[in-house]
């Protein structure tokens, strides 16, 4: 979904996010409460400039308006691939922002991630999956890798590949395999308004995907195994 | 001398740490592979990759965990990750005097590749709850296989970083950067080029990484030692501080670490990769 278009059904005509580039940032209010809005467009890729662009409303937002709720909207084809970036430390880059977005939910916070176009490996670590809770626009798209692309580097049929992909949610794009993993909580169906009142009213501050992936059967070991090392002798 | 590049997970963790004392949880008897290789038909590992535990470190308690990298290329999977992700929570619980992360790894295991991202970000989270309660995290990078991907992202998490000069510590590998630009962009072959750009040297020299060593284990050993103590917590302050550190990086115009080694004032860039670990440290991070 194109991001004016899912500003105002959020927030209005008169939304205040502005796009720099890739880069979107704005207060907005919502139910009276203002909001800081950070994220990405254009299938951004996320490079060490970006990455710093983002980590810098959060840390305003840190000094300048305590408790004050962080919404990501994300729209990313993962991290730039680019020798420069990777030089300057993209990595560290990366895990700025990350830190700081946790930074934020220790300060009390509420970090919330809504996947609204697309979302790929590096640049989804360190925003949606960092957050209190990624939820995401049913259209969206997630993934690691395609499957003819995933079928080059195992060297595996990609029509095991998408034979396997029916049953379990572990290998290929989709966001409903993301639900069912826990990586994502919920998709946003219908108003869209509703939805992110809901997702204000129930972020969670401890992480729960394992426990969630093991509920809805798409990530069955990731919990057991964290219990076994807890419980081990 | 040893090399720690030449050893495997198992080898590193007998050498580095206090003699017999590592005890390992969820160990190979176990047999706790994964399920969604089993299903490729690939060939699994009864540890997935990554041995667990509890040890002591010049007689110290730590946790510890150590990636395996020719296994799956120390990819991170479901069971892998989440024994990562029981480790640091158990250490949030216990209070060892540190965590040791031997980390060895391309990131997220492709072939189960959903399961592995969200893994590695459930990874990062444990961990920095880990380092928010003063435990001090400390990631010892030196095999061949460098640390890249997201678990690149989860060593820059951590409270400390040693590395070797052919350690290796970067997001995306030089071959994924030459099929997504071109060889112009990053020629994958050209070792000099890669070891410049990603390599200990580089890192060491840009405050990447706090400890460069000789692929030596006993000189990683004596670096972990060193950095018990060392306990980072995230403040505002710091996090201010590294923003404007990352911040002037984009002031260097160019794409080589040799101009970019000149850019910050060290002389002779060109002969700082034939120069030995003592040399350039001599030199002084910038």
């Amino acid at each position: 979904m194109d991001w004016q278009n899912l500003a105002t059904q959020l927030f209005g005509a008169e939304h205040g996010i502005r796009r720099d580039g890739d880069f979107l940032h704005g207060d907005v209010t919502f139910d009276g409460e203002p909001i800081t809005v950070l994220g990405t467009t254009g299938h951004a890729p996320i490079g060490v400039q970006l990455a710093l662009a983002q980590a810098r409303v959060v840390l305003d937002t840190l000094a300048r308006h305590p408790g004050r709720t962080l919404l990501l909207l994300i729209d990313t084809q993962g991290q730039q691939l680019r020798r420069r970036d990777e030089l300057l430390g993209i990595n560290r880059a990366m895990a700025h922002l990350g830190m700081c977005l946790d930074l934020a939910r220790r300060r009390g916070h509420r970090v919330l991630g809504l996947v609204y176009d697309q979302a790929l490996s590096g640049g989804f670590i360190t925003s949606g999956l960092i957050a209190d809770a990624c939820d995401a626009l049913p259209e969206a798209e997630i993934r690691v890798m395609r499957l003819p692309a995933m079928a080059r580097v195992t060297k595996l049929p990609e029509s095991l590949l998408a034979e396997l992909s029916e049953d379990n949610p572990v290998f290929a794009p989709g966001v409903d395999n993301y639900v069912a993993m826990g990586g994502v909580r919920r998709l946003w169906e219908g108003d869209f308004q509703a939805a992110l009142r809901e997702a204000l009213a129930h972020a969670p501050t401890v992480d729960q995907r394992a426990a969630d992936g093991a509920a809805r059967g798409g990530r069955r070991h990731a919990a057991e195994v964290i219990e076994l090392v807890l419980q081990a002798v | 001398m040893i090399s720690f590049a030449e050893c495997s997970a198992r080898e590193r963790l007998a050498l580095l740490l206090d003699p017999n004392s590592f005890h390992e949880w969820l160990p190979p008897a176990l047999k706790l592979t994964s399920p969604h290789l089993a299903q490729l038909g690939v060939p699994s590992s009864f540890d997935d990759g990554v041995a667990i535990g509890r040890a002591s470190l010049a007689g110290r308690p730590i946790f510890v965990a150590a990636q395996e990298g020719q296994f799956m290329g120390g990819g991170v999977g479901e069971i892998h990750g989440a024994k990562l992700v029981g480790l640091l929570q158990r250490a949030l619980r216990d209070r060892p005097d540190a965590v040791l992360l031997l980390a060895e790894s391309g990131g997220v295991r492709l072939h189960e590749a959903n399961a592995g991202l969200i893994a590695v970000s459930e990874v990062m989270r444990a961990l920095l709850d880990v380092r928010a309660a003063g435990i001090p995290i400390v990631v010892l990078i030196g095999g061949t296989g460098g640390c890249f991907g997201g678990m690149g992202i989860v060593a820059r998490c951590a409270d400390h970083i040693v590395m070797s000069d052919i350690g290796r510590l970067a997001m995306s590998g030089p071959e994924v950067i030459e099929a997504s630009h071109g060889v112009e962009e990053f020629d994958s072959r050209d070792r000099a080029l890669v070891w410049r750009t990603t390599g200990g040297k580089h890192r060491w020299l840009t405050g990447d990484c706090d400890v460069l060593v000789e692929d030596d284990v006993a000189a990683f050993r004596e670096a972990a030692i060193a950095a018990l103590d060392v306990s980072r917590p995230v403040t505002l302050e710091r996090l201010e501080a590294e923003h404007a550190l990352l911040a002037a990086r984009l002031g260097f115009d160019g794409t080589d670490a040799l101009d970019l080694w000149t850019s910050l004032g060290l002389p002779d860039a060109s002969r700082i990769p034939d120069l030995d670990v003592a040399a350039v440290t001599a030199l002084g991070a910038r």
